[in-house]
C-alpha cells in the first residue's frame, strides 16, 4: 500500500457480479470524496468462466490504467476457483485475502500457495440467503472486503450505503432492509 | 451565396473554388456543351414532319424543345449526334449528315 | 464549478452527447464502442435528448447515412470501433472530400486478426489518411472534453472537415473514474447551434454536393482540402483556450510533461499516458530526467511543433500502439522522425511498439524503456535499436 492507495483485485466467475461489486466499491468511495478506478478485466466475459475485477482506490489522482499485478486486498467471491485460479498472485503480505466460504481462515489456508498474510472469511452465501432469500453475494462481499482493507471507516460505509440503497430501492422496500442486514451482518461475521 | 459555377473554369486556382467542389445554382450542364462532341448531325425535313412529338421524349440529351405544341430545332450546342430520334421518327422526317 | 462524477469513457461521451444533443446519430453497434449509441437511444426514450436516432444495417450505412444527413444540414453524430470503422473506409473519405463536419466517437480497438477486442489503435491509424480530423484521449475526461470541443472545430469555416473523437477501448471506455462534468448550460452555449452557410434541404439556394469532377479540378480540390486540416490547428488552439474558460481544463495540440529539461523522452498516445507520468514521477525521484510528449492531436499533425518540443532531448522513444507492418515500425514513429528530420532535430530516436490488443504496458516496462534509452545515449544507436517491441516474449532478450 503506498502513498494512500489501495489496490484490490477480485476473482470470480461470469454472471456472479464479481465486476458490479468491484464497480459498486468504487462508487461508494467515490461518494465519501476518493478518486477511484473500477474496471474489468479488460475482455469478453462468459458465464461461469474465471473473471477478474479491479479497485484502485485512493487520496491522490489515479493515472496509471494498468491491471493490478500485486494487489493489497484479494476478493474471492467463488471458493471453487481457489482450485485453479493462483489467486494470492502478486498478493502483498501485508494485505490480505477475502473469501467467500463457509470454512474457517484455518481451513482454506492450506489452498492459498502458502501465502502468509492475513485470510479472512465470510459466509456470503448464508448471509445472502437469509437476509435476501437469493444467492447475491455481492454486498456482503463488499461491507467484508471494506472491514477488511479500512478504505473507509466502516460507519461512514454503512451511511453511505444506506442513503445509496434508499434511492436506489425507493419502491422496494423489503429489498432494502434485506440489503441493510446482508451489510451489518457482513460487518459483523467476517472473520 | 457561393461562387457562380461560370466564374469557375480549367484556369481557376485552388483557393477560388467553392469548398468540396459544392455548387449552388440549378442546370448547370446547360453551360456545357456537349455538342463539341458530335461527329454526326441530325436534320428535320420540315415537309415530312408532322409534329407527332415522338422524337422529343427518345432523345436522350433533351435537344428538342417543345414550343406551343410543335417541336422546333435542334439544340446543336448539346446535341452529341446519336441518330436515336432518326429511328423514332415514324415518318422519316429526321436524317444524319456527316459533320457539325 | 464543475460537477464531480464518476464515470466510464463511453458514460462520459454518451453523456457529452446529451449535453450537445446533435439533431441525427446513425449507428451500428461494435464492442467497445456499442454502449454508446445504447446510452443515447436511454437519452432518447427518456426525453433527454431529440436527436433522430437511425438504426442502420452496417457501419457502411451508418456513416453514409450521417453524410446524408450532414450534407441536409443536421448537426450529426455516430460511433464506432475496430472492424466497424474498416467497413466505413469508402464512404469516410467521402465525408472528408465533401467538407462535411460531422462528428465520430472512435474507440480504439483492434483490428483482425487474430480476432479480439482489446485496445489497440490500428483502427483510427489506419483511417490517419482519410482526411479526418483526429484527436486522442488519456482518460475519461479528456475524452469526454474533447468531445464538447468536437463541432467547434469541425464545423469552423477554415476547417469543415470531419472529426474522430478517440479513446482507448475497455482500458478507457469501460474503466469508471472520477471525471468533472461541465453545467447544460455553459456546454450548450459553448458548442452553440449548428448554422451551416450551406445545406440540401435550405429552400432558399440549390445545392449540389459531391458532383463528378474531372482531372482539371480534383487536384485543386484535394489542395484546398489539405487546407482545412492545415487551418485546423490554429482553430483546435483557440478553441480549447476557450474551452478553458469554461471548464478551467487547458488543451493544446499535445502535453508536456517534465519535457523542458528532459534529456529522455517518450512519445505516446493515449491511456498509456499515465502509466508513463507515474513512471517519469519515480524516475525524477531518482533524479533522472525522463519526460513524456502526449500526443493529443494526430491530425492535423503538428510534427513542426512537437519537434521543437524534443529537440534539446538526448535520447527519444516514440511509442506506437499499432504497426504498420512496413518493416520501419509503426505509423507516429513513421511521421515523427520525418518532422524532426525536417525541423534538423538531432537527438537520437527509436520506435517502439507496445500494447498490441491490449497487451499492458506497466510502469515497470515504461522504467525498462528510459533506461534503454540512458544506454543508447552513452553507447549509441545501433541499428537493431530503430524498431522494436516492448512486453514481448521473445527469444532473444534485448
Amino acid at each position: 500500500m503506498s502513498q494512500g492507495l489501495t489496490e484490490i483485485r477480485w476473482h470470480g466467475r461470469g454472471g456472479q457480479g464479481a465486476k458490479t461489486a468491484a464497480l459498486l466499491l468504487a462508487d461508494v468511495a467515490f461518494s465519501v470524496g476518493k478518486y477511484i478506478q473500477g474496471f474489468p478485466e479488460y475482455g469478453p466475459e462468459r458465464m461461469g468462466a474465471p473473471i477478474t475485477a479491479f479497485d484502485r482506490i485512493s487520496d491522490k489522482e489515479i493515472r496509471v490504467h494498468s491491471n493490478i499485478y500485486e494487489p493489497d486486498y484479494v476478493v474471492v467471491v467463488d471458493e471453487t476457483l481457489l482450485h485453479s485460479i493462483d489467486v494470492t498472485a502478486g498478493l502483498s503480505e501485508e494485505g490480505g485475502i477475502l473469501i467467500n466460504t463457509s470454512k474457517t481462515p484455518g481451513e482454506v489456508r492450506p489452498l492459498l500457495n502458502g501465502y502468509k498474510g492475513k485470510v479472512y472469511t465470510l459466509d456470503a452465501r448464508k448471509i445472502s440467503m437469509e437476509t435476501l432469500g437469493k444467492y447475491f453475494p455481492n454486498m456482503p462481499l463488499l461491507a467484508g472486503i471494506v472491514k477488511v482493507s479500512g478504505v473507509m471507516d466502516t460507519w461512514v460505509f454503512y451511511a453511505e450505503m444506506e442513503k445509496s440503497l434508499k434511492h436506489k430501492f425507493a419502491k422496494k422496500p423489503e429489498v432494502f432492509d434485506g440489503n441493510m442486514l446482508a451489510i451489518r451482518r457482513a460487518l459483523e461475521e467476517v472473520v | 451565396m457561393g461562387l457562380k459555377t461560370a466564374d469557375i473554369n480549367e484556369h481557376t486556382p485552388w483557393q477560388d473554388l467553392t469548398t468540396g467542389l459544392q455548387i449552388f445554382e440549378p442546370a448547370t450542364s446547360k453551360m456545357f456543351h456537349t455538342g463539341e462532341w458530335r461527329t454526326n448531325t441530325p436534320v428535320v425535313d420540315w415537309s415530312k414532319c408532322r409534329q407527332c412529338l415522338l422524337c422529343v421524349p427518345y432523345c436522350p440529351d433533351s435537344c428538342i424543345a417543345v414550343k406551343d405544341g410543335k417541336r422546333e430545332d435542334f439544340d446543336l450546342d448539346h446535341c452529341k449526334g446519336c441518330g436515336i430520334c432518326v429511328k423514332a421518327c415514324p415518318f422519316n422526317a429526321i436524317s444524319m449528315k456527316e459533320g457539325k | 464549478m464543475g460537477i464531480k462524477e464518476r464515470m466510464s469513457g463511453n458514460e462520459a461521451v454518451a453523456y457529452a452527447m446529451k449535453q450537445v444533443n446533435p439533431d441525427v446519430m446513425p449507428a451500428f453497434p461494435i464492442t467497445p464502442s456499442t454502449e454508446l449509441p445504447q446510452f443515447v437511444a436511454n437519452y432518447i426514450s427518456n426525453g433527454q435528448m431529440d436527436t433522430e436516432f437511425i438504426p442502420v444495417e452496417s457501419e457502411h450505412s451508418s456513416m453514409s447515412a450521417a453524410i446524408g444527413a450532414e450534407a441536409a444540414g443536421a448537426r450529426t453524430m455516430t460511433a464506432t470501433s475496430s472492424c466497424g470503422l474498416a467497413f466505413m473506409w469508402e464512404v469516410l473519405y467521402v465525408a472528408a472530400s465533401n467538407r462535411l463536419p460531422l462528428a465520430m466517437a472512435v474507440v480504439n480497438r483492434a483490428l483482425s486478426g487474430p480476432i479480439n477486442i482489446n485496445a489497440e489503435h490500428s483502427d483510427s491509424m489506419g483511417a490517419r489518411d482519410s482526411g479526418w480530423l483526429q484527436i486522442y484521449a488519456e482518460t475519461n475526461q479528456e475524452a469526454y472534453d474533447n468531445w464538447i470541443q468536437a463541432y467547434r472545430i469541425s464545423e469552423h469555416k477554415d476547417v469543415l472537415l470531419p472529426i474522430m473523437i478517440c479513446q482507448d477501448g475497455f482500458i478507457t471506455s469501460h474503466a469508471v473514474q472520477n471525471i468533472e462534468l461541465i453545467e447544460d448550460e455553459k456546454v450548450k452555449a459553448f458548442v452553440g447551434e449548428y448554422k451551416p452557410e450551406h445545406y440540401l434541404l435550405n429552400t432558399n439556394e440549390t445545392m449540389a454536393i459531391g458532383p463528378y469532377a474531372n482531372g482539371p479540378y480534383c487536384m485543386e480540390a484535394k489542395r484546398a482540402q489539405a487546407q482545412g486540416m492545415i487551418n485546423a490547428k490554429q482553430v483546435i488552439l483557440d478553441v480549447a483556450a476557450e474551452f478553458a474558460s469554461i471548464s478551467g481544463r487547458k488543451y493544446g495540440l499535445f502535453e508536456e510533461y517534465f519535457l523542458e529539461d528532459a534529456d529522455y523522452a517518450l512519445v505516446a498516445i493515449g491511456s498509456a499516458c499515465g502509466n508513463i507520468k507515474d513512471a517519469v514521477d519515480e524516475l525524477r525521484a531518482k533524479g533522472i530526467k525522463a519526460g513524456l510528449l502526449k500526443v493529443r492531436v494526430f491530425r492535423p499533425f503538428p510534427g513542426e511543433e512537437m519537434a521543437e518540443a524534443l529537440r534539446h532531448c538526448k535520447v527519444v522513444a516514440i511509442m506506437d500502439r499499432a504497426e504498420s507492418y512496413s518493416s520501419q515500425g509503426g505509423p507516429l514513429g513513421a511521421e515523427l522522425m520525418a518532422a524532426m528530420y525536417r525541423a534538423g532535430v538531432t537527438s537520437k530516436a527509436i520506435n517502439v511498439i507496445y500494447g498490441l490488443n491490449g497487451r499492458d504496458m506497466t510502469v515497470s516496462m515504461v522504467e525498462d524503456i528510459y533506461a534503454h534509452l540512458a544506454e543508447i545515449d552513452k553507447r549509441g544507436l545501433r541499428s537493431e535499436d530503430h524498431y522494436n517491441y516492448i512486453g514481448l516474449r521473445d527469444k532473444e532478450v534485448r
